[in-house]
């Protein structure tokens, strides 16, 4: 059995509400937030970046996992906000978290996808029998233009998974992956803001590869969406995942836990593994977990997980998602916002 | 170019790594080559505890250059649960609710950036439980 | 290694016979050259000599404040004194107080007969003074995680109000008392007093501590020359005699000290100083201690022992260290209203107590003034210099 043995998010304390944003902007909130069934968002303070968040969510999947760090193999975090574009953003999270220096770490980037390729690539380092246990992370602090749509969506947050052999909590049983050349949302080098192309990002995008990598997926493990206790895909807004998980046949009790973009936001690489972590500290065992993410330019990886019984010794190792998302919240206006997001152009 | 300097106090940093006097138990942090209380030459590497309280603090709001942009923010003398003390900035906190005594716990954040071409410099901060 | 207190003094008696200092302020047209070599003219007029045998210069940063190093080799030249031994001492704002302790080990020692302890700083042009001043703390412990000098002290007031329960107001009331005294010396960089109030409002630098509380930045010089009693003697100058001098270290790190609500460096050197001279704080008539912030001037107050433990906040507002007070403190307006330029500040401490001891501090004079005593400290206490000296 192959599969996560350790499992740990975390999310930053601000947020900034869409109706702030909106204020600023002359938009009216209200059609925001109805037509992107986006609330609120996650913003990173002053002091955190993607290396930060995903130190935090390695130290809690270490908890959970209770194993010696010297045990892990390899170490990947995908993010679209490394905070060095030369010097791969693990080097520093091994050497906070006592893992190596016999290890093999590398960055990976896929826009909202990278995540659940570091995960991808770590279970199968462990399935080939390279090594006993692989780390695999998303995580992001991603940056929306001013005035722009992705600026009430793009947030910050990651999740990070220890692959591994011995007391699984939730197996792996299917991978696939999908990708083509699709220009739906891109970032030249030197540019501070993405850039993407309107409406393009949906049905040509978004869509045609979470249902193309889905059904696949469905084909590939035998199963149909009724066999399924929980379904999570990426969440860019509140609203494209649930059109997305209908028209793969999945209800929305089944997405239910794992929907939580409209607080959120979109977390970019750490999107859909936040929404496998919300699940798995809910998640019995014996109840099936499909989760297809995206990312564009264009791809998407699928994963079919099974709960073993070993998730209730491990899921109270740690703080449970929910309880971040929930609690202890810092609120922001719009200037402190921009502050902390590095959008005020300073003297330097 | 500060890399020798910033990889030097890496283990102390990020891990909290801290010598402990094989003599007489004092634990230094950062690591000494011979112990302020017995003299000893001898020490073994241990990790501090994580979790710790206020002993006092201070609300800056005048800062040095590199850190003007993030004003108020707290810096408090911080003991932690193994006796050691050391200071650090107290993050996602309302400043003006602090109080000597409060509760802590050791997070890792970036500490300051070496300007815009330079080093990502992190470290040690403590959050209120 | 024995941490036994000598007692003993260095050899032979020795005395200050001149002193001469600059204005402390923002001297834009003079350079550091300019400041150090003024104040050590007019120092060598004012005790009639005709040559100095050696001198040392205190100054906490030539490197970072105007990119200068090799500082005594630079001012013996300026001062058209070389080939005499000229030598830089730092002991960051204790720099001043360390260079006079040099020259009077090198007097008493016999080794030289006329020697000039000066200090100097120019702190205005244009370094990050805040960046300069913060390598007197732990760069790597204290200063990497974003800590500032007021921040350090502001921490050590914290700590003393929460366990004496102390006020702002005991605060406020030291600036107070040092601006008055200021307003009545012309050197001084603040001249105006200040109420009760201004202090209590000031913009806030780190809480608790305001403006007002802090020492300014400043530029300037001082310069005192020292020999041997008996060349004093035969001089026919007004001179003073040197009768303890002591020096301690302490952990650079505040959070590395023994209290937080006391300055230990201050009380070891203080009772070294006292053993010295075989006096008691209740002989001592006055003093200039290191009030780079008020908190510091309350807490060393206590540790040089004038005022119990936890009641040195109630010192200057109840005008128990005002001029004419059970122990005037900071006659001179103190490092508040006098100036902090760092490396002078050792040395014009030592001026203070020079001018009242023989009689010349005009309307701010301590009457009958027998001993006046001198502390001046480094960083957050990490060194202190205390001299006592007696009126002859």
């Amino acid at each position: 059995m192959i599969g996560i043995v350790g499992y740990g998010s975390y999310l930053p304390r601000y947020r900034i509400k869409v109706d702030v944003i909106a204020k600023q902007w002359g938009a009216d909130p209200e059609a925001i937030k109805r037509g992107l069934m986006l609330y609120e968002k996650t913003v990173p303070g002053q002091d955190e970046d993607t290396i930060t968040i995903s130190v935090e969510a390695a130290r809690y999947a270490l908890q959970r996992a209770r194993i010696n760090p010297q045990k892990i193999g390899a170490v990947y975090i995908g993010s679209e906000s490394h905070p060095y574009a030369v010097k791969p953003s693990a080097t520093i999270l091994i050497d906070a978290l006592g893992i190596g220096p016999h290890v093999h770490v590398a960055s990976y980037e896929f826009a909202c996808k990278a995540g659940t390729e570091a995960m991808y690539v770590a279970y199968s380092l462990v399935k080939a029998g390279e090594m006993e246990y692989a780390m695999g992370i998303g995580a992001d602090t991603s940056q929306g233009a001013p005035g722009d749509a992705l600026e009430y969506s793009a947030s910050a947050g990651g999740s990070a998974y220890i692959m591994g052999k011995e007391n699984v909590i939730a197996e792996i049983l299917f991978t696939n992956s999908y990708t083509s050349d699709t220009p739906d949302f891109w970032r030249r080098e030197h540019e501070f803001y993405p850039r993407h192309a309107g409406r393009f990002t949906g049905e040509p995008a978004y869509f045609k590869h979470i249902y193309n990598a889905g059904k696949t997926l469905l084909e590939k493990s035998g199963m149909s969406p009724k066999d399924f206790q929980y379904a999570v895909f990426h969440m860019p807004n509140g609203k494209f995942p649930q059109e997305a998980g209908k028209k793969l046949g999945f209800t929305k009790e089944q997405m239910e836990v794992g929907w939580i973009s409209p607080w959120m936001g979109n977390t970019y690489s750490g999107s859909s593994p936040t929404g496998l972590a919300a699940i798995l500290d809910v998640a019995k065992p014996g109840d099936k977990i499909f989760m297809v993410s995206f990312g564009s330019g264009a791809g998407s990886d699928g994963f079919v997980y099974k709960v073993t019984n070993e998730i209730d010794n491990v899921r109270n190792l740690a703080p449970k998602l929910r309880d971040m998302l929930d609690n202890d919240k810092i609120y922001l206006d719009y200037g402190e916002y921009a502050k902390f997001r590095k959008k005020i152009i300073l003297n330097e | 170019m500060i890399s020798p300097r910033y990889h030097r106090e890496v283990a102390q940093r990020y891990r909290l790594e801290a010598g402990k006097c094989k003599q007489c138990g004092n634990i230094s942090f950062p690591p000494r080559l011979i112990c302020p209380k017995c003299k000893s030459k001898t020490f073994e590497t241990v990790k501090l505890s994580r979790e710790g309280k206020i002993l006092t603090f201070t609300i800056i709001r005048v800062g040095p250059d590199k850190f003007s942009k993030e004003t108020p923010y707290l810096v408090a003398i911080i003991e932690l649960n193994d006796g050691v003390r050391l200071t650090a900035q107290v993050a996602d906190c309302n400043v003006d609710k602090v109080e000597i005594g409060a509760k802590v716990k050791m997070v890792f954040r970036k500490i300051q950036d070496e300007g815009k071409s330079g080093l990502h410099c992190y470290g040690y901060k403590a959050v209120l439980v | 290694m024995s941490n036994e207190m000598r007692s003993r003094s260095a050899g032979r008696d020795v005395a200050v016979i001149g002193v001469g200092m600059t204005k402390f302020g923002e001297l834009w047209k003079k350079s550091m050259r300019d400041i150090f070599v003024e104040a050590s003219l007019k120092a060598i007029e004012n005790s009639g000599v005709d040559h100095i045998d050696s001198m040392y210069v205190g100054t906490m940063s030539g490197g970072l404040f105007v990119g200068q190093e090799h500082i005594g080799a630079v001012m013996a030249d300026y001062l058209g004194a070389a080939p005499i031994p000229a030598t830089r001492v730092e002991s960051a704002c204790a720099s001043g107080g360390a260079a006079f302790r040099q020259a009077y080990f090198e007097v008493a020692s016999g080794l030289s007969e006329i020697v000039l302890a000066g200090g100097v700083e120019k702190m205005t042009d244009g370094a990050d003074v805040t960046d300069a001043l913060a390598t007197a703390a732990d760069q790597e412990y204290e200063v990497y995680n974003g800590i500032t000098f007021p921040g350090l002290y502001a921490m050590i007031a914290r700590a003393y109000m929460h366990q004496y329960k102390a006020s702002r107001e005991q605060l406020a009331h030291v600036a107070v008392k040092n601006h008055k005294n200021g307003s009545m010396n012309p050197n001084a960089q603040f001249r105006s007093p200040i109420t009760l109030e201004q202090a209590m409002k000031a913009t806030m630098v780190a809480d608790p501590l305001r403006l007002l509380d802090c020492s300014p930045v400043s530029d300037g010089g001082a310069a005192v020359i020292v020999c041997s009693l008996d060349y004093a003697k035969k001089l026919k100058r007004p001179y003073v005699k040197v009768v303890a001098s002591a020096q301690t270290s302490d952990t650079i790190a505040l959070h590395n000290r023994e209290s937080l609500t006391a300055l230990k460096c201050v009380s070891v050197a203080a009772e070294k100083a006292y053993k010295q001279s075989g006096l008691k704080p209740s002989d001592i008539n006055f003093a200039e201690v290191h009030d780079c912030f008020t908190i510091a001037e309350i807490v060393v107050s206590e540790d040089l022992g004038f005022f119990e433990r936890g009641k040195g906040g109630c010192a200057a507002s109840d005008g128990m260290t005002s001029i004419g007070g059970k122990i005037p403190i900071n006659t001179s307006g103190g490092l508040k209203s006098k100036g902090h330029p760092v490396g002078a500040t050792g040395v014009a401490q030592i001026i203070e107590l020079y001018e009242q001891l023989t009689g010349n501090s005009g309307e701010r004079q301590v009457k009958n003034a027998k001993y006046g005593l001198a502390q001046n400290m480094g960083g957050s206490g990490a060194s202190c210099v205390i001299h006592i000296l007696e009126a002859v």
